[in-house]
């Protein structure tokens, strides 16, 4: 029973590293640029639920939803001022200023904020759980874990079901073509990571109900949403989805065996997913 | 016939390569009009720089007595200057219907076209709707492309090497739709290699050579040598 109850435990975790890939994810499978800073953008999403939270007296859950549209603006500016400027047939230059800019936010933040930990007060639904037979499952995990599936299925929708996802998608395949059609590539940029930033925004709010984080905690979230991306099949929402889910797994068996075996486990997954399947597991067909 | 495309002194640059040397074309409403002309002649260049992909270093054009040379592709587009671009240009990642609808996203609205119109037009496709684009033959993925263009139903249709790697029969079938298209109030510019095709469809032809035109008359005023001569560069003393 004790493995059931690691698998369910790997499986909800897995859904917060499904959230914090799901932006790299989409902003990836349109302009195909590694956003380095995914992670740090995360941690700042922590600490801005946590600003509004505190100056306002509101819970986290009611501060994200302020902070959803901040971060939206915020990633709208990032791509238009930054990143297009940037974006080219050279893949080096958007690494190295997504690099610089996850260095910017991490001392940012630690001028702001000092290196103490923190974490989102959401209140007594922190310490809840439900019981399921023999199985004991925690309220915060299992809200993760609808919320990924949850953020999936509108990313899922948004690319596939409206003219917005259709301009995504021509531009992802021909940006010159794209153009022919009157779709304004740069625009379509930056409202994809304005979305991105959105859903980076909702896996911060369960980042920082669910465990401590300062300042330097993005350059980890960044590493288990990349190897979720690249399990999942690069450009794949729902490849994302299991592929985050895999890393969870991994990590809780891991941690089973010897806590000291969390990290590694997944990323022995990792690697192993990839020794067998280098494109991941759902890779688009046409890349 | 009154001028809808007006183009004056055109001049494209790559880089320090010179494609365009002062190009004047002229486009009335309703005209279909060809230019011709071997590989590297600057046809492709030409419609680059109408459509604004490529940037237009000197000249001007004008539609409908309104500049657009300085706009971007989108607002080109937006004007009513629609490409099929060479090579067909699919979304890969799009269905059939997907590329449909994507023709019209800066153009909605009223209008002539629309998907059933293009499908009456290209009746093969509507059996194709809700299939991916890649997975049609070379001639059908040609009629999508055209539809596409279509969609935003614009007011100058540019087809770029239209016949490029379809068999014979194949091109004769799009080249049926032309008249529907022509009816619909649409004037067509068309590049051709295939000369014969050219001549048939054509109120208007242009040979081009080495960045210019050489050559420019109605298909019943033009001697086949005369076209032959400047499509190859021939000139004689």
């Amino acid at each position: 029973m004790i493995w059931l109850d690691t698998l369910i435990q790997g499986l909800l975790l897995g859904g917060l590293y499904a959230l914090f890939a799901a932006g790299l994810s989409l902003v990836f499978g349109i302009m195909r640029l590694v956003n380095l800073a995914h992670g740090d953008l995360i941690v700042l999403g922590a600490y801005l639920i946590l600003g509004i939270g505190t100056a306002l007296g509101l819970n986290p859950f009611v501060a994200a939803l302020i902070a959803l549209p901040v971060m939206f603006l915020l990633g709208w500016l990032l791509q238009t001022v930054l990143l297009n400027r940037v974006l080219g047939d050279d893949i080096l230059p958007p690494l190295l200023v997504t690099f610089g800019l996850s260095v910017v936010i991490q001392n940012a933040l630690l001028e702001q904020f000092s290196a103490d930990s923190r974490k989102l007060p959401v209140g007594p639904i922190e310490a809840d759980s439900i019981t399921f037979g023999t199985l004991n499952v925690g309220v915060m995990p299992l809200i993760t874990f609808a919320s990924a599936i949850l953020v999936i299925l509108c990313l899922n929708w948004i690319f596939y079901r409206t003219a917005l996802g259709r301009a995504f998608r021509a531009t992802s395949d021909d940006a010159v073509t794209a153009q022919l059609m009157g779709i304004r590539p740069r625009r379509v940029f930056a409202l994809a990571t304005g979305i991105a930033l959105v859903v980076a925004t909702i896996a911060a709010l369960y980042l920082g109900a669910r465990a401590n984080f300062d300042p330097s905690i993005g350059p980890a979230r960044l590493l288990y949403a990349f190897e979720a991306v690249i399990i999942g099949g690069l450009g794949s929402l729902w490849g994302t989805l299991i592929g985050g889910l895999v890393i969870g797994v991994a990590q809780a068996f891991g941690a089973a065996l010897n806590p000291e075996w969390q990290i590694l486990a997944g990323h022995i997954a990792f690697v192993l997913i990839l020794l067998v399947r280098p494109r991941g597991l759902f890779p688009r067909a046409y890349d | 016939m009154s001028a809808l495309l007006e183009i004056r002194g055109l001049t494209a640059h790559y880089g320090d390569f010179q494609a365009l040397f002062g190009v004047d074309l002229t486009l009335g409403t309703g005209e279909t009009l060809a230019i011709i002309g071997a590989n590297g002649a600057g046809k492709t260049t030409l419609m680059r720089a109408i459509t604004g992909i490529a940037s237009v270093t000197a000249g001007t054009v004008t539609l409908d007595g309104a500049r657009i040379d300085p706009l971007s592709a989108p607002d080109i587009l937006r004007a009513g200057i629609s490409m099929v671009p060479e090579g067909r240009k699919l979304f890969p990642s799009l269905s059939v219907e997907e590329n449909l609808m994507i023709g019209a996203h800066a153009r909605k609205g009223c209008g002539f076209w629309n998907i059933e119109r293009v499908c009456e037009l290209f009746p093969v496709l509507a059996e194709r709707r809700h299939q991916p684009s890649t997975s049609l033959s070379g001639g059908q993925q040609q009629m999508v492309s055209i539809g596409r263009a279509l969609m935003s139903n614009p007011s100058v249709l540019l087809c770029d090497e239209l016949s490029l790697g379809l068999a014979p029969v194949i091109i004769r079938e799009i080249y049926a739709a032309f008249p529907t298209i022509r009816e619909s109030g649409t004037a067509i510019i068309v590049v051709e290699q295939d000369i014969g095709q050219a001549l048939k469809v054509a109120d208007t032809v242009h040979c081009m050579m080495e960045g210019r035109i050489t050559l420019s008359g109605r298909p019943d005023e033009l001697s086949r040598e005369a076209i032959h001569d400047a499509y190859f560069g021939i000139a004689h003393s």
